[in-house]
């Protein structure tokens, strides 16, 4: 809880990070699919210590019906964080961050599912972190590709995500949230593997036009890490030899 | 919470059928609650936490302890919250947006259960009077919905409570400076509530999803550890009889005593 050691070492002369994991590591990732009774599809995500659980409705009737659009079906995505989610309790209602992080993810979503087989309806997307730890966005966006899979509908790709960043001076992969809050850049970046495409990117920091470029080269490799852990997860609940 | 549909009025005369034979549809005896799994310490970063499972409802709750100011009138004492959330994937039905009022009935239920039995000692949770005070803030997220929120939620907040650990604080030159020592966080008793429905004639403990849209009636009884009624609260458009609020009465000590069992397990677990 809280009390970040201000001495604390984020990279040591063997290239080994405050958490212990080497510059290209990622932190433990597990997804699970299929996880909620009521909805549709879901996967329940941890990567490091966050914890995060996504659930999806849909294709289903547009309420209010305004938003509805006879061409196309629409996503509609909404990142809620538990109050008990961070170390200094968080107000339930939405705030401008989520708001805001609920946007990207949906438009980093939205390349990947095929919404115009569905016109006049939603995909609702609902993602609650009930644990935080840096790198909330990524987590919930590799967690609500695989919701969306298992919810059977239909997709290019899924969004595999992992954020990059420097810190003391080196591009690392994966920051937690020691090296967000002391590093001096971060970069989340969502990418669709087999299409090669960047469907979320954001940037905090000062980065070289060099760094710039490694930054997105080890960024995107994560993603391709993350991504064989998605289809792992789809893998054991579809064909887990009858078990989960 | 979640609203009828036409499905519910068609299982309800299963249901009232099966219960006119003493049984129920899940097999479970009137006075009998789904199996409770209790998992402690779910969400780390919590000064406490518990994860709830009753039958297929599924709920977690999460405290945050930290410093706050006492309310006008109550300076000596420190402050206990309880709220309660329907998170949108928990049933197709639920919308986001501002609580609606049975969200908001849960909530002020569950808090009020827990608040009246006196559960958390609040007055050992001075910094210093009319200045500073120690807040409990117990939030409970509805993961999955089977009915019964009441209760599960109850559960889960009690749980949560009786497992959390206070930092403690105190005043230094005029701020509230933290001190490094954890204890656990000071409780009297142990509140378990206990729901039970009415279908028809017949009372039944803990209705499952089917069960709660079936319903003409509830009502929730609060016991404490003394076996003492320190809340209740009747919801739904039809009454009971005096000897029903009585059996009801009867019911929510015994199923309650039980219960406040499991409590006490989890909390033995977790030391």
């Amino acid at each position: 809880m809280g009390g970040r050691d201000a001495t604390m070492v984020l990279l040591d002369e063997n290239g080994i990070r405050c958490d212990g994991r080497k510059i290209d590591e990622t932190r433990k990732i597990t997804i699970k699919a299929g996880v909620l009774k009521n909805a549709d599809g879901s996967a329940y995500i941890e990567f490091g210590d966050n914890k995060i659980l996504v659930g999806i409705f849909g294709p289903r009737d547009v309420h209010p019906k305004h938003m509805s659009d006879t061409d196309t079906g629409i996503l509609r995505v909404r990142y809620h964080m538990e109050p008990f989610s961070v170390d200094e309790r968080k107000r339930p209602a939405p705030s401008r961050r989520e708001i805001e992080i609920s946007k990207v993810i949906k438009e980093a979503l939205e390349p990947a599912v095929m919404l115009e087989k569905f016109p006049r309806t939603a995909v609702d997307v609902f993602i609650e972190v009930l644990q935080a730890d840096g790198g909330t966005r990524c987590a919930a966006l590799s967690a609500a590709s695989v919701a969306l899979a298992d919810a059977g509908i239909p997709m290019r790709d899924m969004v595999a995500a992992c954020a990059s960043g420097k810190v003391a001076d080196t591009i690392v992969l994966d920051v937690n949230n020691e090296e967000d809050q002391a590093g001096q850049a971060d970069m989340p970046i969502g990418y669709m593997p087999s299409l090669e495409k960047i469907t979320l990117l954001q940037l905090d920091g000062v980065l070289t036009p060099e760094e710039y470029k490694k930054c997105v080269d080890v960024g995107v490799n994560g993603c391709k890490i993350v991504y064989e852990i998605q289809k792992k997860a789809l893998n054991d609940k579809y064909f887990g030899n009858g078990k989960d | 919470m979640a609203s009828k549909s036409v499905i519910d009025d068609l299982k309800r005369s299963q249901i009232l059928e099966s219960l006119e034979q003493g049984k129920r549809v899940d097999g479970r005896a009137l006075d009998e609650p789904r199996e409770i799994s209790i998992e402690i310490n779910a969400i780390p970063k919590a000064n406490g936490s518990a994860r709830v499972f009753l039958g297929d409802t599924d709920v977690l709750c999460g405290v945050k302890i930290q410093p706050d100011k006492p309310f006008p009138d109550m300076g000596d004492k420190g402050i206990f919250m309880c709220t309660a959330e329907l998170l949108p994937f928990s049933h197709p039905t639920v919308e986001t947006g501002p609580p609606q009022a049975p969200v908001i009935e849960l909530a002020r239920v569950v808090d009020r259960g827990i608040r009246e039995s006196n559960m958390v000692d609040v007055s050992q949770l001075v910094i210093e009077k009319d200045k500073s005070v120690v807040g409990v803030f117990a939030d409970i997220v509805v993961i999955d919905y089977d009915g019964n929120l009441f209760d599960a939620c109850s559960y889960a907040a009690t749980a949560a409570l009786l497992t959390s650990t206070t930092p403690k604080w105190t005043m230094v030159d005029d701020k509230v400076t933290l001190v490094d020592e954890e204890t656990p966080l000071p409780t009297t008793t142990i509140p378990v509530s206990v729901t039970m429905g009415k279908i028809g004639n017949h009372i039944i403990v803990d209705p499952n999803g089917d069960e709660w849209a079936s319903m003409d009636a509830r009502i929730t009884i609060t016991t404490n550890s003394d076996g003492n009624i320190c809340a209740l609260q009747k919801g739904g458009s039809d009454g009971f009889t005096q000897d029903e609020i009585n059996q009801c009465g009867e019911i929510s000590v015994r199923v309650g005593a039980k219960i406040r069992e499991k409590l006490k397990e989890a909390q033995q677990g977790s030391q």
